[in-house]
């Protein structure tokens, strides 16, 4: 069998003014050549004006199983948001 | 282009409480993603489709490949050049879907290389003349939207993802082609002709696109229960048939099946029997162009493995400078 080509994450921005979004992944021997890939499979119909490429390894996930620890105390805390706050309709809109 | 109900799922759903908590998330239509447990045989069963579907994309190129530098007119050139080169992405999509799922791609290539991998059985038949670009186009992708459409919506998340990219490309796949064929279809006799020639040889192997009919399918029960599938083999191939014979019908081309006649009570077209003696015999190996597919894949495979070892020789090397210039 072949030797491992490495894998990367690709990034695009779709639109000035927009943040990066996660698109797909592809394999390739480094940096340049997955710019180069990434363009030629992800941009092709301009979807992007700027790409990220981000080897996989380097990428550090939340564990699935930790899901209700990590998210789940923001549930309760409902103070964060803004209608929970009373102000009287006569102040307008604030 | 396409994915194939060639799945054969023998496991029997289990009934741990993992398993429970699994198919609760199924029929609340969530979406399974790479690290979330998971049955193990809907693990097996997505690996199994999800690169059979991505080996379709890539030997799919080659057929359509053919014809690249016999186009017609610069215009139906780069169109085809721009249509393969998207099959060419379609199987990167799939390829990177079924690595989420703990695959190589290099594993999957080597089982495709060494023909234990099974992919569409439709890339085995010949393209013999420039109709046949059209009606590849035409009624190869058309079959693949109506499979690919619902897979949109298949419960594991980069897989339907994947196909979400997949369809918003495809469309374009299918009009080309049919702009091909009417224009065959209004040309010369001989031109008109070829078209027909073209459809004659092309339908009966993608009505059998589909898979076997629902009653010999014993294995999508499972499928169908994890939302991977959503319609039966025979409810899309139907679909499809009822929405290809008006079109082929304003081509003004007939479809090579003197039984065709339509139902006014069901309000559907139905087909004279399917030879899927035929199609057994395609997927088993024995198709026109079986052998010499898996030749091309090996070939390119080969000739390009001085690439690959370069690449990664050269990218080794500016690692290591980097590393010893920081000492
Ligand atoms: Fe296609
Ligand atoms: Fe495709």
């Amino acid at each position: 069998m072949d030797q491992f080509m490495p894998l990367w994450e690709v990034f695009i921005r779709t639109r000035n003014g927009l943040a990066h979004r996660h698109v797909g992944s592809l394999h390739a021997a480094d940096a340049e050549m997955a710019l180069q890939a990434a363009r030629d499979v992800y941009t092709r119909r301009g979807e992007g004006v700027s790409i990220w490429v981000v080897p996989s390894a380097a990428i550090t996930a939340s564990d699935p199983a930790e899901t209700e620890m990590m998210f789940e105390p923001t549930g309760s805390k409902i103070y964060r948001h803004p209608t929970f706050y009373k102000i009287p309709d006569e102040v307008g809109h604030m | 282009m396409y994915t194939q109900a060639l799945n054969v799922v023998t496991e029997k759903l289990g009934d741990s409480e993992a398993e429970q908590r699994f198919l609760e998330r199924i029929d609340a239509e969530e979406r399974i993603e790479p690290n979330d447990w998971m049955p193990e045989a809907y693990r097996r069963l997505l690996i199994r489709q999800i690169s059979q579907h991505a080996h379709s994309e890539v030997v799919g190129m080659l057929p359509e490949g053919n014809w690249i530098t016999r186009a017609p007119s610069l215009r139906r050139k780069a169109a085809l050049l721009a249509k393969v080169q998207d099959e060419g992405g379609h199987g990167l999509y799939l390829y990177a879907a079924a690595e989420t799922l703990g695959i190589s791609r290099e594993e999957m290539v080597e089982q495709l290389l060494s023909g234990r991998a099974k992919y569409s059985s439709i890339f085995n038949y010949p393209t013999l003349t420039w109709a046949d670009i059209g009606a590849i186009g035409w009624l190869v992708d058309g079959a693949a939207i109506m499979n690919q459409i619902p897979l949109c919506r298949c419960s594991y998340g980069p897989y339907a993802r994947a196909m979400i990219r997949i369809c918003r490309e495809e469309s374009f796949h299918q009009r080309q082609g049919y702009e091909i064929m009417l224009t065959l279809a209004r040309g010369t006799p001989e031109q008109k002709a070829m078209a027909q020639d073209a459809l004659n040889r092309w339908w009966w192997p993608v009505l059998m696109m589909f898979g076997p009919p629902d009653h010999a399918s014993q294995h999508s029960e499972a499928s169908m229960r994890w939302k991977v599938k959503r319609f039966s083999n025979d409810t899309l191939r139907q679909k499809f048939i009822d929405a290809t014979v008006p079109q082929a019908q304003f081509l003004g081309l007939t479809i090579p099946d003197p039984e065709l006649r339509f139902n006014a009570e069901t309000g559907h077209w139905e087909t004279g029997p399917i030879d899927w003696e035929e199609f057994h015999r395609v997927l088993a190996g024995y198709g026109p162009c079986n052998k010499e597919r898996l030749a091309a894949r090996r070939k390119a495979h080969e000739e390009g493995a001085w690439v690959r070892e370069a690449a990664l020789a050269y990218a080794a090397k500016q690692k290591q400078r980097i590393t010893q210039q920081a000492a």
